[in-house]
């Protein structure tokens, strides 16, 4: 009789920490957020009550104008860090790899430092910077005789939103350009010799031959951004509080939530609808991911060196 | 041998301390006021002390913005202090209604409050009363004296001349009219339409009708304030829509602005940094010799944890913060933030009683988004923040922005939708 394979416990024990900690702090709240949406509070006892908190922020005018209006900003804040935080990463990691350049190192460090400030200290120091009383904006702007496009950016409603969204993109350019940058060192030297041997170079080496193999990252790149940016809350809390002012012209789905969750001023805190609109966030970020995964990743073209 | 017993006598003296201590109740208090810790420890809980013997106070704040939700799950968990330091209106009636606050209603301090003073901590039919009020602010205008002086203007009891002075700056140049942003919204609500809407809505008789549906929020009275506000704007600064409230702050207290629209709490912060003289006056009225309304709003109160072990002894605190001896330390301790009790207090600070001078002189009310009008959703006093900034800088016409906030109010209030 041939013996039983062993169970292999070393397995289990080595996943335990991982599994554990994960399910603790992501998973279970994850499902519990996704439970409490389902119930209400009536007379101090939480009533199920379905899928009714959906009816009611979806069709309730007074619910439905807030989330659209903050679903719209929150598309406005992706896609200003798609048009310029992404590519701005990848000018700068295909300037940095360029071997002749002197200092690289020093310039990779310094733009992305920003990336690991606290947003309060971003969301501050911009505030001060952009600030019409003490900021230096208006005048550096005045310096070089610029002094009437200054206006109390973060105060307009029009521009608002789109300051932020470039605050953001100057913390985060670096995360895209560290991960093109590696990218692109991991192109082989010969593909680029035989390129150059064929008449291949500078500008249209990297538009022919770099830029279709760096193509993957800039897909997770993408991804990231989509995550990051449909999750984001602290920079707008930081700079504008939770009430995303001027005139909710920076409400984002995030901030929509927290004031929603956990009250705000006279407001009090609704855990219910709360998690409804996490749920609806956590909805739209997981069909985002879908469409890119199943869509666009699976189909992209590899190659292998 | 000799570590054992050195050891053996630490834990005999441990042990003894422990039940040295156990004689002494100690009360642990919640506070959002972690600015004033010092003035407890210093003052206030050396006084009881000293006057209770057997009761210790532990007097532990956390950060205003937290507070509400550090005290919520420390309340549900069962780790919350003996005393509760009471927001006022619905955040503390939630508490109440969930159990977590006793009922005070009996105490004998209670007697000495008046009933706006009472309103803030009482159920809406005001049968019961489950904080005791422990502290107003009174919302004016502070002013540079030596601006004034230097300008030779007189303070303004008008609305006409209150915008004679206004230009009168403006035109000067030297100073910014008045320190006012739109930033960070509350300011204008508060110090703006909150501040100058008593005149207009007749304080508490206005207040009172509009939470009974006799009044409507698009009513002259409540609409005037609005026409007020659309006129502030052009007086604010360059780029007010971007000055934050310390901004404000900074830009009075260093000298460059000659107005500031401000609330009581500022008196303490402010005689630390200006070296000028300050002055007060209160919201200008309409005509001449109209009587004339201050918001007086009830802002701390203080209650029982209802699940306390230390009931009798929390009693006797709170009888104590009822005090004419609670009222008058901490009233001189924190200039700016007023007993609500009757009992006689004298206060020190000349800016302090410029302001609590008013209550004789006007008639007094409190905020008017505050009392069950912030129930519901659409949330009236963050409305009004944003309709009060919107007419400020012009983007919305106060008869729009009222008509917005009474639709929103309509929409849940009942007594409204007749």
């Amino acid at each position: 009789m041939a013996e039983k394979p062993r169970f292999r416990w070393h397995i289990v024990v080595f996943l335990a920490p991982a599994v554990l900690v994960y399910t603790a702090v992501m998973i279970y709240p994850l499902f519990n957020t996704l439970r409490l949406s389902l119930f209400t509070e009536v007379d101090q006892s939480r009533v199920y009550v379905g899928l009714q908190n959906f009816r009611t922020l979806f069709g309730d005018a007074v619910w439905s104008t807030q989330f659209w209006n903050a679903l719209g900003n929150n598309f406005w804040f992706f896609i200003i860090h798609m048009l310029v935080q992404n590519p701005i990463g990848i000018a700068l990691a295909a300037i940095l790899s360029h071997p002749k350049l002197r200092f690289a190192a020093f310039y990779r460090s310094a733009i992305f430092i920003p990336t690991i400030l606290s947003f309060v200290i971003v969301g501050f120091a911009w505030k001060l910077i952009l600030s019409p009383i003490w900021g230096i904006a208006p005048g550096m702007l005045d310096a070089v005789g610029l002094k009437s496009l200054y206006a109390p950016w973060l105060g307009k409603e029009e521009y608002a939103l789109t300051t932020l969204s470039l605050v953001s993109v100057w913390q985060f350019v670096g995360i895209p350009m560290m991960l093109i940058y590696a990218a692109l060192l991991s192109i082989p030297d010969e593909i680029l010799e035989a390129a150059e041997v064929e008449g291949i170079t500078g500008l249209s080496a990297f538009w022919k031959i770099k830029l279709p193999l760096i193509l993957p990252s800039i897909g997770i790149i993408s991804i990231l951004t989509f995550v990051a940016n449909f999750n984001a809350f602290d920079l707008i809390y930081a700079a504008q509080g939770a009430l995303a002012g001027p005139d909710f012209s920076t409400d984002i789905l995030g901030t929509f939530m927290y004031r929603t969750f956990f009250g705000f001023q006279l407001q009090l805190g609704d855990p219910h609808m709360g998690s409804t609109i996490a749920s609806a966030m956590f909805a739209i970020i997981l069909v985002g991911v879908c469409l890119y995964l199943f869509g666009i990743q699976s189909r992209m073209r590899r190659y292998q060196f | 041998m000799k570590k054992s017993t050195f050891i053996g006598a630490m834990m005999a003296t441990s042990v003894l301390a422990g039940a040295a201590a156990a004689q002494d109740v100690t009360l642990t208090i919640e506070s959002w006021r972690n600015d004033d810790l010092a003035i407890w420890q210093n003052e206030i809980i050396p006084a009881f002390e000293a006057a209770h013997p057997g009761i210790k106070l532990n007097f532990t704040p956390s950060a205003p913005a937290e507070y509400n939700a550090v005290l919520n799950s420390k309340l549900d968990a069962g780790s919350a202090g003996d005393i509760i330091t009471c927001r006022p209106f619905d955040a503390s009636l939630a508490l109440f209604e969930a159990g977590h606050l006793a009922d005070i209603s009996d105490l004998d301090g209670m007697a000495n409050f008046s009933p706006v003073a009472k309103s803030g901590w009482s159920t809406d039919d005001a049968s019961v009363q489950f904080c005791v009020p422990m502290a107003s602010v009174i919302h004016g205008f502070i002013y540079n004296k030596d601006a004034f002086a230097e300008l030779g203007l007189e303070v303004p009891t008008t609305e006409e001349e209150f915008f004679a002075v206004l230009d009168a700056i403006k035109e000067d140049g030297s100073y910014i009219p008045m320190a006012m942003g739109t930033n960070d919204q509350w300011e204008a609500a508060t110090m703006g339409y909150n501040n100058i809407g008593p005149n207009y809505w007749k304080g508490e008789e206005g207040r009172l009708a509009l939470l009974a549906g006799e009044q409507s929020l698009t009513d002259e009275g409540w609409v005037a304030p609005y026409r007020q506000l659309a006129r502030w704007g052009e007086y604010l600064g360059g780029g007010f829509e971007a000055q934050t409230y310390p901004d404000s702050q900074n830009i009075f207290t260093l000298g460059r602005a000659a107005i500031y629209p401000a609330g009581s709490w500022e008196i303490s912060g402010f005689n630390n940094l200006v070296d000028f003289e300050m002055g007060a006056f209160y919201p200008p009225v309409q005509n001449a010799g109209d009587t004339c309304y201050i918001s007086d709003h009830t802002d701390i109160g203080i209650g029982m944890n209802a699940a306390t072990e230390n009931a009798e002894e929390a009693a006797i605190f709170l009888n104590w913060v009822g005090s004419s001896e609670f009222a008058t330390i901490f009233a001189n301790a924190l200039p700016g933030f007023f007993p609500l009790s009757d009992a006689p207090v004298t206060l020190e600070d000349p800016l302090a009683q410029e302001f609590i001078s008013w209550r004789g002189a006007c008639e007094s009310t409190i905020r008017s988004t505050y009392q069950v009008l912030s129930r519901g959703t659409p949330n009236l006093e963050n409305d009004t923040w944003n309709a009060s900034v919107a007419v400020i800088k012009g983007e919305e016409s106060p008869e729009d922005a009222a008509a917005r906030l009474q639709a929103g109010l309509e929409s849940w209030y009942e007594p409204q939708q007749n």
